[in-house]
């Protein structure tokens, strides 16, 4: 893993192997770091959720855990701001095809909540075309679309 | 059952209250073991009236809700009646966020669940 700090703003990278196990130290660090920079509890949980669903998504659903293939993840952080990119080796998928999984009639449905997580406790997220890389942002100043920040 | 790895189960008047080991439900194998343990709760013990008292969880993965609802579906088909408690503020928000607030039966604490179940 590499970092890179300034006062106002700290950058970490990680080229990630392809098992469910060993991105959970970078996931660790990357919190330790935002709470150095004062984000609090409630505000560290929506990123955890976030960092874990999206990397665990690029291991599983992208790269299928193929050993071979790596996620590369960078992370800006700031005292306001976390700033996430995931990319993964995979055919990429088009978010807009996931369906509903808070649906009434779909909520026994196993999978799918990650992406409805992850989009409930950011600020932006946003998949590239092709859909192997997603970037996520969430900014303290501002609520979330769906208001989940705050657990009080 | 095997002495469970992932789940501790009292017995209270027929009910079976589970506290989960782990704080942090994240690891694939640990939430596999967590279903196994729970399914055997309703498939091989046949007990029928079941407390989740999640005190002792600080975080759970998108993984691990899809484990809760298989376990779900499973205790409902049996008959089974399932209860969940003591939810942080912070899990609790995961539930609403993803509407499951409205598949479990959500209660504040475990005293509750054991005076309805």
């Amino acid at each position: 893993m590499a970092s890179s700090n300034s006062n106002a703003e700290r950058t970490l990278r990680a080229s990630l192997p392809s098992n469910l196990t060993d991105y959970h130290a970078f996931i660790q660090t990357t919190l330790d770091h935002l709470a150095q920079l004062g984000w609090g509890k409630c505000e560290l949980f929506g990123i955890h959720m976030a960092l874990e669903e999206s990397i665990s998504n690029a291991i599983r659903h992208g790269n299928k855990e193929d050993p071979a293939k790596r996620v590369q993840v960078e992370c800006r952080l700031s005292p306001s701001r976390f700033w996430i990119s995931v990319c993964d080796e995979g055919a990429g998928f088009q978010p807009e095809s996931v369906p509903d999984c808070c649906a009434a009639d779909r909520l026994e449905v196993i999978g799918g909540r990650g992406l409805a997580l992850m989009q409930a406790y950011m600020t932006r997220l946003q998949y590239n075309d092709r859909g192997n890389c997603l970037v996520m942002e969430k900014v303290l100043a501002g609520p979330s679309p769906n208001g989940a920040c705050c657990c009080e | 059952m095997a002495k469970p790895q992932r789940i501790e189960v009292n017995e209270s008047a027929n009910i079976s209250v589970v506290r989960f080991k782990d704080q942090k439900i994240i690891d694939p194998v640990a939430i596999q073991e967590l279903g196994q343990e729970l399914f055997e709760l309703v498939e091989k013990e046949e007990r029928r009236k079941i407390v989740l008292n999640f005190g002792n969880v600080e975080f759970l993965s998108s993984a691990a809700l899809g484990k809760l609802i298989t376990f779900e579906k499973k205790a409902k088909r049996i008959g089974a009646e399932l209860i969940l408690t003591n939810i942080s503020p912070e899990i609790y928000q995961v539930f609403a966020i993803t509407n499951l607030d409205k598949l479990f039966k959500i209660m504040d604490g475990e005293a509750d669940a054991l005076a309805v179940l």
